[in-house]
């Protein structure tokens, strides 16, 4: 206890100095916890997107539609899945078949490539954001074959409305190119502008007439539970459909760039605490340091009444441990309390939207704290923290009694 | 029986490209219970012989032994573990540290040995109470005179019985009458608690006080007077 007692009395010897390092070792917290949450929510932000814009957790396709996403490629017995279906997802997950292809979208004024998605509105709705996204007008209804949804960006290029025609022109399964009117019924707003453009909604049945598929479908999209299990749940699906010309892609495999970015924020916020706390370590060591300069005859008098050097290394630690617990109890606040007021209304990116759409990152970004990133970033500053003040303290402890005595 | 017992100690120190030669084939020996005076000019090798006496430095050569242990044969870990349980030191700075009361800088040494909170308490009481400093507990070095900053030092020297106390220039930095003050504080405590003293000093007064004198000059012993004898 006596040491704590000298060590937190030491620490406040030069209040000024003591201060400014408890500053770097704030901000540092402060930094990794705010910042990391801020890149953490990024990231689930872009994967969110990613999943609810029509991926889902796991998808199930047609051998070569990954490849070749054309209506020849597709489910043509979609109720062999659906039988499986039932039996190997977990409770509480939700699928939607689709008819999902390229075709061309056009009006009086405008045309244009979009993806056309003939949807089930009530299984599409538990699965993809389009049930939660009608900002006019309304979603689609069983035996309303015509209706369609675009998106408000796909609108506003084409100049139309509410209740205005859309032509849309594909190929069907025959090779033909087919074309058929739709009226839109709604208009849906997603994160992203690109989604806006590219996706228009129509019935699955109207879908599949158009194309001439019968009752085929263009993918099977899951959304499970937890979407940490979607690797497991993707292979156990896979061999259960084992033998039918299907794949089946966790949302890791069908969206191969976000995965990617994922394990690179990873490696980027580890690097991150890293280059903070050796910003922050020059600090640690140069004010040990100078403390322990500053008190070397004192640490000569201590070895000289027959204290061990290691007692020493232990005394400057101690001193090192409680200036990183206070810097980090109130870093720790900090970059809870940042994460906190942002967690309402998030950073609105609207102003820069094409910009950060490009990187596939959402409108407004809130802060993702996870656990293992306050952990780590704790762990950093206190392991390392303590790791470089090994070094004034040991060197302090090297000294004799009477060269340090005699130290000014 | 000798108490400290030191055989052709030599001790040279390098200053820059210069060798000085601190001490000279010293020999010397202190009975138990003394109070002994080193005394010489600046430089003599007093402050040399107390620290090698005190196992703060290894001599170049010769041997010492202190309440019967050979500091040759000691590792570094032993020799502190000495220092901790059979010497007190005295410094001229007083040397206290500056962030702990005057009963904590008394507390501190019994709290390397290892003696239990409740105990060090009151030994660090009694100690200072011996020394004139009852009412002082609290207070830090930076709130004592001098002399009482002294006194803590001589409290915290002697606090764990300690077989021999060195004092190294304990009056230099007081005024004669509290320098006096203090080394009567010292004879009372070296005839109640037979704690042997062995002083560095060039003060007349010391010198007075001391019951044996050891001149000392360009590290060689050049006198020995017990004036006991």
């Amino acid at each position: 206890m006596m040491d704590f007692q000298l060590a937190w009395r030491n620490i406040w010897r030069n209040p000024r100095r003591t201060t400014v390092i408890l500053i770097a070792v704030i901000m540092g917290v402060w930094s990794m916890i705010f910042l990391g949450a801020l890149m953490r929510g990024v990231v689930a932000g872009m994967v969110k997107n990613g999943i609810s814009t029509l991926t889902g957790h796991t998808q199930i396709q047609q051998t070569r539609y990954p490849d070749d996403p054309s209506v020849m490629h597709s489910i043509r017995d979609p109720q062999t899945v659906a039988a499986v279906l039932p039996k190997a997802l977990p409770s509480g997950s939700h699928w939607t078949m689709r008819v999902r292809v390229n075709a061309v979208a056009a009006n009086a004024r405008h045309s244009s490539g979009v993806t056309l998605v003939g949807i089930d509105p009530d299984s599409e709705a538990r699965v993809s954001f389009i049930g939660h996204s009608i900002t006019s007008g309304k979603y689609l209804k069983a035996g309303e074959g015509n209706d369609i949804l675009v998106g408000r960006a796909l609108a506003e290029e084409f100049g139309t409305h509410l209740g205005q025609k859309l032509i849309l022109m594909s190929q069907d399964t025959r090779g033909q190119i087919v074309s058929r009117a739709f009226r839109i019924s709604g208009i849906f707003r997603a994160e992203m502008e690109s989604t806006e453009k590219q996706f228009v909604f129509v019935m699955r049945r109207a879908a599949q007439q158009m194309l001439k598929m019968d009752g085929a479908v263009s993918e099977v999209s899951v959304v499970l539970p937890q979407y940490k299990h979607a690797r497991q749940i993707a292979a156990a699906l896979q061999a259960r459909l084992a033998g039918e010309d299907l794949v089946v892609r966790p949302w890791q495999k069908a969206l191969p760039l976000l995965t990617a970015y994922l394990d690179l924020y990873d490696n980027f916020i580890l690097i991150w605490f890293v280059v903070v706390f050796i910003a922050m370590g020059f600090g640690i060591v140069n004010t040990t340091l100078m403390a322990v300069f500053e008190r070397m005859r004192e640490f000569g008098l201590l070895k000289a009444l027959g204290m061990r050097p290691r007692r020493i290394v232990k005394g400057i630690l101690i001193e090192a441990l409680l200036l990183l617990l206070c810097g980090m109890a109130v870093g720790n606040l900090l970059g809870w309390l940042s994460c906190w007021a942002l967690s309402f209304k998030g950073i609105d990116l609207s102003a820069l939207a094409q910009g950060a759409e490009y990187a596939g990152m959402a409108r407004v970004i809130f802060p993702l704290v996870l656990p293992r990133d306050i952990f780590s970033a704790n762990g950093v500053i206190l392991g390392l923290g303590l790791l470089v003040s090994l070094y004034p303290a040991i060197k302090a402890a090297r000294f004799t009694p009477v060269e340090a005595m005699q130290h000014y | 029986m000798a108490i400290v017992e030191c055989e052709g100690l030599s001790k040279t120190y390098q200053q820059g490209k210069v060798t000085v030669r601190a001490l000279n084939n010293v020999s010397l020996s202190v009975a138990a219970g003394g109070f002994v005076a080193l005394a010489g000019p600046s430089g003599s090798g007093k402050t040399t012989l107390l620290n090698l006496i005190g196992g703060l430095d290894r001599p170049d050569a010769g041997d010492i032994l202190v309440d019967g242990r050979d500091y040759s044969r000691l590792r570094s870990a032993e020799l502190a573990d000495l220092r901790l349980r059979r010497i007190g030191f005295v410094f001229q700075a007083y040397n206290l540290i500056p962030v702990l009361s005057a009963i904590e800088n008394v507390e501190y040494v019994m709290l390397l040995q290892g003696v239990a909170a409740t105990e060090r308490r009151q030994r660090a009481r009694r100690i200072l109470d011996d020394v004139g400093l009852a009412d002082k507990y609290d207070r830090r070095p930076a709130e004592l005179s001098g002399g009482q900053q002294q006194r803590v030092a001589v409290a915290r020297a002697i606090v764990s019985s300690p077989s021999i106390v060195l004092a190294d220039e304990p009056t230099a930095n007081l005024d004669s009458k509290t320098g006096e003050g203090l080394l009567e504080l010292m004879l009372r405590m070296n005839q109640a608690h037979q704690v042997t003293f062995i002083f560095s000093t060039h003060d007349r007064m010391v010198m007075d006080y001391a019951r044996r004198l050891i001149l000392i000059r360009d590290g060689s012993i050049v006198g020995d007077q017990d004036k006991a004898a």
